[in-house]
């Protein structure tokens, strides 16, 4: 019945006139790519690369502007419904009604795709033991957590079986813990139902479990084929060095990436993996031991992720290191001496209850002048409430807090003087101007005159926002609205910089730029307070603090948590691992911990 | 002194990034204008009590000169207009059902002959009471009407005149038209709804696209964030009320008696103790949407409790005790006084006490709910 091939682009366009910015927009331009029939086939690419767009497009929402687009043989341009029928689409934001339980979702798809009631019964039966939601069918979904939301999210999709699923973004937001269990889900239905699957993923770990990986770079094809050839063609070009005892591996890797002839540097498991241009290896790469220093390198076989960044630099030449250098140089008065001793913030036994639910249970930790101090979790643990409660957001229940010298609880103007808060999701004033907004915000922090234009000039030119200043916020791409947010923050020069969430959805190239940004910041004084999905950035961070139902499970550096989760000089974990080994352990503590007490 | 200056500066600030806010958006751009604009406009031509060509049916069976005098008096009046003539007593029931005549006129036979002979002659008035209001209009015009032919027919048939008759003069609206009544009303009602609404939203818009996170973790207290969200909502208010007032004097050549600076003093006091609620509503609601529904759900009570369709004094108690914490109450007796009759600061001040109360009570509550739901 299935053909081998379930999706055939061929030449496809698609361009968009955005009236508001008088512009064009080409979102997809000769696009050619195949789905193959009970496969993962996974779309990557940076933000607004078109991977929506395609998805779109095949899910005959749209029609082409040139090229054909065939979805299990059927024109997507004359016949959208007929393809509609037979397949499955979960858009980026999928509509769960928060106000109906689990169910009551499940029918409500379930009469929309008119599945007859003989089937529900077992179909759902299937999909709860798949999302292990079976526990939940009561509760309302808006009650529900960000992976569970996604897993039910799936499990609509899937309420009907479709030939061909097409998934964008399904993992945005989501924990490692949700995210592994998803992809379990996706590949249970792959080798049991021949379902056909096209996912889009700004997650590279993900791409490589897909049989078929289609780069998008600009609404062009930059490559494609297995994760194996893409990965390939980084063969013999990466490397890893471990950084002298004194020095961060973010330091050395902040060195490499001003480096022009490396393709990417990122800190991996207390050393540094990098990625160097052909040319320079086949040289002999003589530039490399003045960067490195004293450290050695050391061969390393090429993953996924290193094959993906090589063809987009291929494409991008974003000059990190001018950034990088400004932010140096302007961001603040403060001693570049970077890290101190002293603290800047200091949380003793903060509760936070909300009714009878404990969201944070006496968590202690405190963060030092100049310190990258990271808080990770999963979905629900309770980081979000410790972060709003850091930067004043939200009042504590019990317990101490103490943010740049100031007692949160009594001189809370005072104390946010000293901080920047960028939030995760855009939240300035859409309507009006770059420039509007800056000065508000300067204004609201008390700046005006000549150090109102000097700092607007400084952290527009430190985000390269010198262009945008009469551009209205709202309407700006992604990638610059977050560079916005950044400035906004960082207007006043602030002691500490709280970031929630801020690569969330982001492409790696995206990242590493954010990163670097964040890196020469702490280099500058700046102590910044980050909470992120990412487990692989918690490496750029010197502390990172890890929270589960509300309490603190482990705090230290990376190499400490790594250690804690089991690591050994035969077994090395990567963050995500050690993460998700942690979590597990106390999980199944305290559930051996209940069924005593039982 | 620093401290004052700093905090007028910050609060100077947030005025102002609100005013852009609101301008800069095309769609609320069009909402300040446009409703004001054509909702003055409608209620002044739309909305009016006073009857004019009301279509009317006669059954006269007695043809006399009298009964001719008596109905050239109805429709010379010009109020009414005769649609149907009708010839005996069944075809009334279905012509007033249809809906086709206000009334019907009902001369008897020897209505003539009983008023010759002295008689006390009844003159029958079908009246469509299912609109109570205009069929108390059309008897009391008829009654005006009879009142008129009896005086004459006593005058001209030696009967002395009548020993008591009405003068009417009507003050301040001498031509006694709903639409002055109207309009002035409208001055303070298009106000505050706009105002209520426009408070009620800005902080729920802000709540909604995660703004007001980003304002809560700046050095700005709570209190010159609602200083920064009141001052604009009060000025678009005023503004308001200023169209409204001009489209009344200008358009409609309602003129004013009273002095500006009295009406705009008691306009201003009012719109405080609107965004007081407007505020209120806002601190509670989670998104634009229950902030709208609140608001709509205010504003019914709001304005059937002001005065303006129907007077205070008719309601039951009950409902005139609610009457006294409605600022609109308050707001359109001020300006009613001072637009049509011309008083001064000192005769509405029992108007802007209470809205002072009002404001007193409104805007400490909105803070206290801001400090305990958000910060």
């Amino acid at each position: 019945m299935n053909t081998p091939v379930a999706l055939v682009a061929q030449g496809v366009g698609k361009r968009f006139v955005i009236k508001k910015a008088g512009r064009t927009v080409v979102a997809l331009d000769d696009v050619s790519i195949e789905v193959k029939s009970a496969a993962l086939t996974a779309l990557v690419g940076p933000d607004g690369a078109g991977k929506t767009t395609l998805l779109r497009l095949a899910a005959g929402l749209m029609v082409a502007d040139t090229g054909t687009m065939t979805v299990l043989g059927i024109d997507a341009a004359t016949d959208p419904q007929a393809i509609q029928n037979r397949i499955s689409y979960m858009p980026q934001r999928f509509g769960l009604y928060d106000d109906l339980s689990v169910q009551e979702n499940l029918d409500l798809y379930a009469d929309l795709h008119g599945v007859p009631q003989d089937v529900r019964g077992k179909r759902y039966q299937r999909l709860m033991e798949m999302t292990d939601l079976g526990r939940f069918t009561s509760r309302p979904a808006g009650k529900l957590s960000g992976g569970m939301k996604q897993k039910l999210g799936l499990a609509c999709t899937l309420v009907r079986s479709p030939e061909l699923l097409l998934l964008d973004e399904p993992t945005v937001g989501v924990d490692p813990l949700s995210r592994r269990e998803l992809w379990e889900i996706l590949e249970q239905l792959v080798g049991e139902e021949n379902l056909s699957v096209l996912v889009s993923t700004s997650y590279m770990d993900e791409a490589a479990r897909c049989a078929h990986v289609a780069i998008l770079h600009d609404g062009k094809v930059l490559a494609q084929g297995t994760p194996e050839s893409i990965r390939d063609t980084a063969e013999d070009l990466c490397f890893a060095v471990t950084p002298p005892a004194d020095e961060a591996p973010r330091h050395l890797q902040a060195r490499l990436l001003d480096d022009d002839d490396t393709v990417d540097a990122v800190p991996r498991g207390g050393k540094v993996h990098f990625v160097r241009t052909r040319a320079t290896v086949e040289q002999g790469d003589p530039d490399l031991a003045r960067v490195l220093g004293a450290s050695r390198a050391e061969p390393m076989p090429p993953t996924l992720e290193d094959g993906f960044m090589l063809a987009l630099r291929s494409k991008v030449q974003r000059d990190l290191s001018s950034a990088a250098a400004v932010a140096t140089s302007t961001s603040t008065s403060k001693p570049a001496s970077a890290k101190t001793d002293q603290s800047v913030i200091e949380v003793k036994d903060l509760v936070r209850t909300f009714g009878d639910f404990t969201a944070v249970d006496r968590t202690s930790f405190s963060v030092s002048r100049g310190e990258i101090f990271g808080l990770l979790g999963p979905n629900g643990a309770g980081k979000t409430t410790t972060f709003r409660m850091l930067c004043g957001l939200l009042p504590a229940s019990s317990g101490t807090l103490r943010v740049a010298g100031h007692d949160l609880r009594k001189a809370r103007a005072h104390a946010r003087q000293q901080i920047g808060y960028v939030s995760q999701k855009f939240a300035l004033y859409g309507n009006l101007t770059v420039d509007e907004n800056l000065t508000f915000f300067g204004g609201a922090y008390g700046l005006s005159g000549t150090r109102l234009r000097e700092r607007m000039a400084a952290v527009k030119s430190q985000f390269e926002l010198d262009d945008a200043g009469h551009a209205q916020a709202g309407l700006l791409p992604g990638g610059f609205k977050q560079r916005l947010a950044m400035a906004t923050g960082l207007l006043h020069a602030p002691d500490i910089l709280f970031l929630d969430e801020p690569t969330s959805g982001a492409d790696p190239l995206a990242r590493r730029e954010f990163w670097r940004r964040i890196t020469a910041l702490a280099e500058a004084g700046t102590t910044v307070v980050i909470t992120t999905h990412f487990m692989e950035e918690a490496e750029y961070c010197d502390r990172v603090v890890i929270q589960d139902a509300g309490k603190v499970l482990a705090l230290g550096t990376p190499a400490e948590i790594r250690r804690q989760a089991g690591e050994t000089d035969a077994r090395t974990f990567d963050m995500e691992q050690a993460f998700i080994g942690i979590v597990e352990q106390n999980r199944k503590a305290s559930r051996g911990g209940a069924r005593e007490a039982a | 002194m620093n401290a004052m200056l700093a905090f007028l500066r910050r609060v100077a600030n947030l005025c102002r990034k609100e005013l852009l806010v609101i301008l800069k958006d095309p769609a609320s751009r069009v909402l300040l204008f446009v409703p004001a604009l054509l909702q003055s406009l409608m209620f002044g031509y739309a909305a009016t009590l006073d009857l004019r060509e009301a279509p009317y049916a006669l059954l006269d069976q007695d043809h006399g000169p009298a009964a001719v005098q008596l109905i050239a008096n109805v429709e010379g009046s010009g109020v009414f207009r005769r649609v149907a003539t009708l010839h005996n007593e069944n075809d009334i029931a279905p012509i007033v059902d249809a809906g086709k005549v206000l009334f019907v006129l009902h001369i008897a036979p020897r209505f003539e002959q009983r008023l010759s002979a002295g008689e006390t002659t009844p003159v029958q008035l079908i009246l469509d009471a299912r609109n109570s209001t205009t069929a108390g209009t059309a008897s009391g015009y008829l009654g005006a009407i009879v009142s008129r032919f009896n005086a004459d027919w006593r005058q001209s048939h030696g009967g002395g005149t009548s020993p008591l008759t009405v003068d009417v003069r009507a003050w301040y609206n001498p031509n006694l038209e709903t639409r002055w009544f109207m309009m002035s009303s409208m001055i303070a009602v298009l106000s505050m709804l706009q105002t209520l609404m426009l408070t009620a939203l800005s902080v729920a818009r802000e709540r909604e696209q995660g703004t007001f996170d980003q304002l809560l973790v700046t050095p700005c207290t709570p209190a010159e964030i609602m200083i920064g969200k009141s001052v604009p909502s009060i000025f678009v208010g005023l503004v308001q009320s200023t169209l409204v007032l001009l489209i009344a004097t200008l358009w409609f050549h309602i003129p004013l008696a009273g002095s500006l600076v009295t009406l705009y003093i008691g306009l201003l006091v009012f719109t405080v103790a609107c965004v007081g609620i407007g505020l209120a509503i806002s601190a509670l609601a989670v998104n634009m949407q229950q902030a709208m529904l609140y608001t709509f759900v205010l504003m019914m009570p709001l304005v059937l409790l002001s005065g303006m369709t129907t007077p205070v004094a008719n309601m039951p108690i009950a409902m005139q005790w609610l009457t006294t914490i409605n600022p609109a109450r308050y707001a359109i007796h001020l300006v009613q006084r001072v637009y049509l009759e011309g008083v001064g600061l000192g005769t509405v001040i029992g108007d802007i006490v209470p809205l002072l109360i009002i404001a007193a009570v409104t805007l400490p509550f909105s803070a206290w709910l801001f400090r305990h739901r958000l910060v």
